[in-house]
């Protein structure tokens, strides 16, 4: 199993008291799958997207990533994990804006060790920014970056990729290219993707779909009901 | 992965070279400011040991006649013949064409101890031919900078130049020195060699006009000029400090800035430890690259300031100081040590933020250096107990440490409280706004304050040093020109070189009908404490003239009779004596202090008794020093003309009272040049922290003008109201460092002042400085806030646009 997860609890101390986010989650995706985590805004769809993707640590419950159980792992554990078997995705990007395009791309993979540049030509010309290579962050459009950011976390051969409303910055043309090219990427690489977005829409276009509500995981149909 | 990690942090900088360069600079002009100093002190204390160790004399006990009477060739041949190991000096000032005079010491190089020789004249009969040391004409040692000079004036010696001695002191053999300086047969005094045969008949029987005086302590010069050098390392410490502001600053928004990417770095797999790891060494590297610009730099200024500072020395204390740089290892080393500590000061805060951030904190930048009302109300209450602390501290404590104490809490007490105030004032200044732009302007301006609070504090400290220092100094220069008006009020000196000279002065001023004002002066000790006791003829001009600054009724009527002395203010103050109170003037001589007077730049305790009372008790003191007055329409000059025309008297030997007014204003004015170029220095060092802050600034501000800008105030009236920000808060800082100045100036004066050098100045205010400097710091606050105002009116409409499309 690629991500298995089991009895995840998080609460969140706020201003008004605790406030129980997670109340035991499990989860589990298999090498190839796809998987759209869906929810209201502020379910906690991010919250266990951090958990699964060694971002955080659960108050209880356990995670193993490719058979690696995140509970014992220290911070220097987690983050190789993270540089080696996970490509992230974030809505806001997170680009590291003084490197270009390019160096953004092969950033991963060349702090994971293993850069490939034939790989990631590919995967420019496949994204649709080699010409943009040569450019900085605030040079690309929302959508550009976000393309440069889907080949980001590809680059370094992930065995998952974990998105968090990858296409929440973008409208919805240039939302819906970035995921086709992020589902295929995937495919390709066949690695898993979990992914969390509010979009019923996009949700559908992956495999297997789970919602979040009241710190709890339902199927879709389960949900509807 | 550390070399690609460390890659995208190194990027931030090259992707905003300015901001690396501010950090640089901040950092290399604090490493400077405090290297120079410090490479300025080092050298002055290698010239002191060098001095000390170069012509050993004053480790040797002496036998010399009580009053300075020369010693007599007989004299020290009974005393050798009774089996005292004693070898003769003399020493006399030799006038030298085109220099200042040349302090002459005369050695008996056969007998002279070897310690009391240059180190270069320890071999002697190594190069030199001994022939050449003792026949005619000799041969004359100098350092060689001197050597150089003496050897093209005709009439000397041949000169050979040896390492070791002062910049100013020539060694020959004694006969030669009598040769040269007319004084044949004469000994100034006799060295006492350390060992010496048991069974010698004691000195009162060889030689009983003779006394013997124990060798003096080689630290003197060291410990006299100590408060200078506390003085400068203080000011090297204040632009220090307000190098690290901008340091801070440069490093703490690099910190915010990279926030972001320090997010992104770490959830791509970046451990933190080695996140961390890197930062400290990116910070290091930098703080060795400016600590070694910073050394340059400081080394420069150094060279350029040091020759001011000898002058300084030599002026003040007298102490020899070359005016040539050396460039030393360890003062290398210790400004590489200082930058990389400043560079710890200035990223602590930075590290401490980073180690408690946590991984999933928000990447935007926050508002750069936020500060909420409580932590600006506990500065403020953390600068209140340091002001409070400084100002007890003289109560608390004695002597120059507790003249500093109250300094450093007064200024940076003041430093700690400016963000509050200046807060409190932006609020009365908003309640007054009528307009909605008004409102937003001081509101704006509120926003702002904690992140340009770092530079303002720097440009407080470096405003209030200002004024302290310069009222200091102007106090110092307009009392100094009265009292040498006071002081010099004949119109020609006459300096003689032996007795002959003195007759022959003497009788010319007899017959011309010119008034002769003689003077004579003695080495003694004066309340125990080494001293001057000088003597003075009555005459209408001193009681008209003369500077006291207190004295009894009948004050010149009883110095006349012998019946009182008058003392100066440093030896009033060291020994805590007033009118009235008996003062020891050497063994067995006691008399009460009709006067107190002010004697500035003599760190040295002096008095002064009637001439004919200072003859008698010191038989044979010579009288060498004469003040000529000029009659009715004649100059200086003029007299001093008719008197190389009319007798033997070299015109080298005269100086008229313009002259010496001149000189003596020009070694003030070199004392305090160096005082002044650090000040100008530190000011500049704070305009340059607001333009580091404003910059900055302007950056991550553009969140709050978009919304502005976007409800119709065009980029240039933005931009306008920026400038005039920047100039506001200049001017309200002016007022707060105003008041802060004077206090300054009143612990410099009234504390620090008479700790150093034991005199008080009265306290003179200057407003037109202050009109001057505060056009200053709007002049250097307008030119740090153009370039961000520049940029703004300048940025793109789709840079603002940017701001609502990040929101979305």
């Amino acid at each position: 199993m690629l991500v298995a997860a089991r009895d995840l609890t998080k609460t969140f101390d706020t201003a008004d008291g605790p406030v129980r986010v997670l109340g035991g989650v499990s989860l589990s995706l298999a090498e190839g799958e796809t998987l759209a985590l869906t929810g209201e805004s502020g379910s906690g769809k991010s919250t266990l997207l951090h958990l699964l993707a060694a971002l955080d640590a659960p108050d209880s419950g356990e995670v193993e990533i490719a058979g690696n159980a995140l509970a014992g792992l220290d911070d220097t554990g987690r983050a190789a994990l993270r540089r080696e078997r996970v490509g992230l995705v974030f809505q806001q990007f997170n680009l590291i804006p003084s490197l270009t395009a390019g160096e953004n791309l092969a950033f991963q993979a060349r702090l994971a060790g293993r850069h490939d540049d034939g790989w990631c030509a590919e995967l420019a010309a496949r994204l649709g920014i080699a010409e943009a290579l040569t450019r900085y962050p605030e040079q690309l459009s929302g959508g550009q970056q976000q393309r440069v950011a889907i080949g980001r976390a590809l680059a370094p051969r992930p065995a998952i990729v974990m998105a968090d409303e990858p296409t929440g910055n973008l409208d919805q043309a240039a939302g819906d290219a970035a995921l086709e090219l992020m589902l295929s990427l995937v495919a390709d690489t066949g690695a898993g993707l979990l992914m969390v977005t509010h979009s019923e829409r996009l949700a559908s276009r992956l495999s297997r779909r789970l919602h979040l509500a009241g710190g709890h995981l339902s199927s879709r149909a389960e949900a509807a009901e | 992965m550390t070399r690609i990690a460390l890659g995208a942090l190194l990027s931030h900088w090259r992707r905003r070279p300015g901001q690396l360069a501010t950090l640089l600079l901040g950092l290399a002009l604090a490493t400077a400011l405090w290297s120079a100093v410090q490479a300025i002190n080092s050298e002055a204390r290698a010239s002191y040991d060098e001095a000390a160790g170069a012509l050993g004399l004053s480790g040797y006990d002496r036998l010399e006649r009580p009053g300075g009477a020369p010693l007599s060739t007989g004299e020290f041949v009974a005393l050798r013949r009774a089996g005292w190991l004693v070898s003769p000096v003399l020493e006399g000032r030799l006038r030298a064409a085109g220099g200042p005079p040349v302090a002459l010491t005369g050695l008996d190089l056969l007998s002279a101890p070897p310690g009391a020789l240059p180190p270069g004249l320890t071999a002697v009969g190594g190069d030199t031919d001994p022939a050449d040391l003792f026949t005619a004409p000799g041969t004359l040692f100098a350092a060689p900078a001197l050597a150089e000079r003496l050897a093209e004036v005709q009439g000397l010696p041949p000169v050979q130049a040896v390492a070791g001695l002062a910049a100013d002191q020539a060694v020959t053999d004694i006969g030669t020195a009598q040769r040269l300086l007319g004084r044949a047969g004469e000994i100034s005094h006799l060295l006492v060699l350390p060992a010496q045969p048991l069974g010698r008949p004691p000195l009162a029987e060889i030689a009983p006009g003779l006394t013997r005086v124990a060798a003096e302590s080689a630290g003197d010069i060291a410990q006299l000029t100590r408060s200078f050098h506390l003085n400068l390392t203080a000011f090297g410490l204040l632009s220090f400090g307000v190098g690290l502001f901008i340091s801070h600053g440069a490093i703490g928004l690099a910190f915010e800035q990279r926030r972001p990417t320090i997010r992104t770095l770490r959830a791509l797999g970046v451990p933190q430890g080695r996140l961390f790891a890197l930062l400290i060494a990116e910070t290091a590297l930098m703080a060795l690259v400016a600590g070694a610009l910073g050394l340059a730099l400081g080394y420069a200024l150094a060279g350029l300031l040091l020759p001011d500072v000898a002058a300084t020395l030599r002026g003040l204390y007298g102490a020899p100081v070359a005016g040539e740089l050396t460039l030393r290892p360890a003062w290398a080393a210790a400004g590489l040590a200082m930058a990389l500590t400043g560079a710890a000061l200035a990223s602590a805060q930075t590290f401490t933020r980073l180690s408690a951030m946590p991984l999933l904190a928000s990447a935007r930048p926050r508002a750069w250096a936020t500060v909420s009302t409580r932590a600006l109300n506990r500065q403020a209450l953390a600068g209140a107990l340091l002001l409070a602390l400084g100002l007890a501290a003289p109560s608390l404590a004695d002597g120059l440490i507790a003249g500093f104490a109250l300094l450093a809490g007064l200024l940076l007490g003041a430093a700690l409280v400016l963000p509050r105030v200046l807060a409190a004032l932006l609020a009365l200044g908003a309640r007054g706004a009528r307009t909605p732009l008004a409102q937003w302007f001081w509101a704006d301006a509120r926003q702002q304050l904690p992140g340009l609070s770092l530079a303002l504090m720097a440009l407080l400290l470096a405003l209030a040093a200002n004024i302290g220092v310069s009222t200091m100094v102007n106090s110092f220069r307009l009392t100094f020109v009265g009292w040498l008006d006071q002081r010099l009020a004949a119109d020609l000196y006459v300096d003689t070189a032996n007795a002959a000279e003195t007759e022959a002065l003497t009788v010319w001023a007899a017959t011309a009908g010119i008034d002769l004002l003689p003077r004579a002066s003695v080495e003694t000790r004066l309340d125990g404490r080494p001293g001057s006791l000088e003597g003075l003829i009555d005459h209408p001009l001193y009681r008209a003239t003369w500077p006291l600054l207190t004295s009894a009724p009948g004050a010149w009527e009883a110095l006349a009779a012998g019946d009182a002395v008058l003392v100066n203010e440093q030896l009033a103050y060291g020994g805590s004596l007033g009118l009235g109170d008996p003062v020891a003037l050497g063994e067995d001589w006691v008399l009460p202090i009709a006067g107190i007077y002010a004697d500035y730049g003599n760190p040295r305790p002096q008095a002064f008794v009637a001439l004919d009372t200072l003859t008698a008790r010191f038989p044979g003191t010579p009288v060498r020093d004469a003040g000529l007055i000029a009659p009715e329409g004649e100059t200086g000059a003029e007299l001093a003309a008719r008197l190389v025309a009319e007798t033997p008297l070299d015109r080298a030997a005269m100086i008229d009272q313009s002259a010496v007014k001149a000189l003596s204003l020009r070694v003030f004015e070199r004392t305090f040049a160096v005082t002044a170029a650090l000040n100008v220095l530190t000011l500049s060092v704070a305009a340059v922290a607001i333009l580091t802050a404003l910059l900055t600034l302007a950056g991550l501000r553009l969140p709050q003008l978009a919304p502005v800008w976007a409800i119709g105030v065009p980029r240039a009236r933005l931009a306008r109201l920026d400038l005039l920000r920047a100039l506001m808060l200049a001017a309200l800082t002016f007022a707060v460092a105003l008041p802060l100045g004077i206090v300054t100036a009143w612990a410099l004066l009234d504390v620090v002042n008479v700790e150093a050098f034991g005199w008080r100045l009265p306290m003179y205010l200057f407003p037109w400085d202050w009109v001057l400097l505060l056009a200053l710091s709007l002049v250097a606050a307008g030119l740090a806030g153009l370039w961000p105002a520049r940029r703004l009116a300048r940025t793109a409409p789709s840079t603002f646009l940017k701001v609502f499309a990040d929101e979305r």
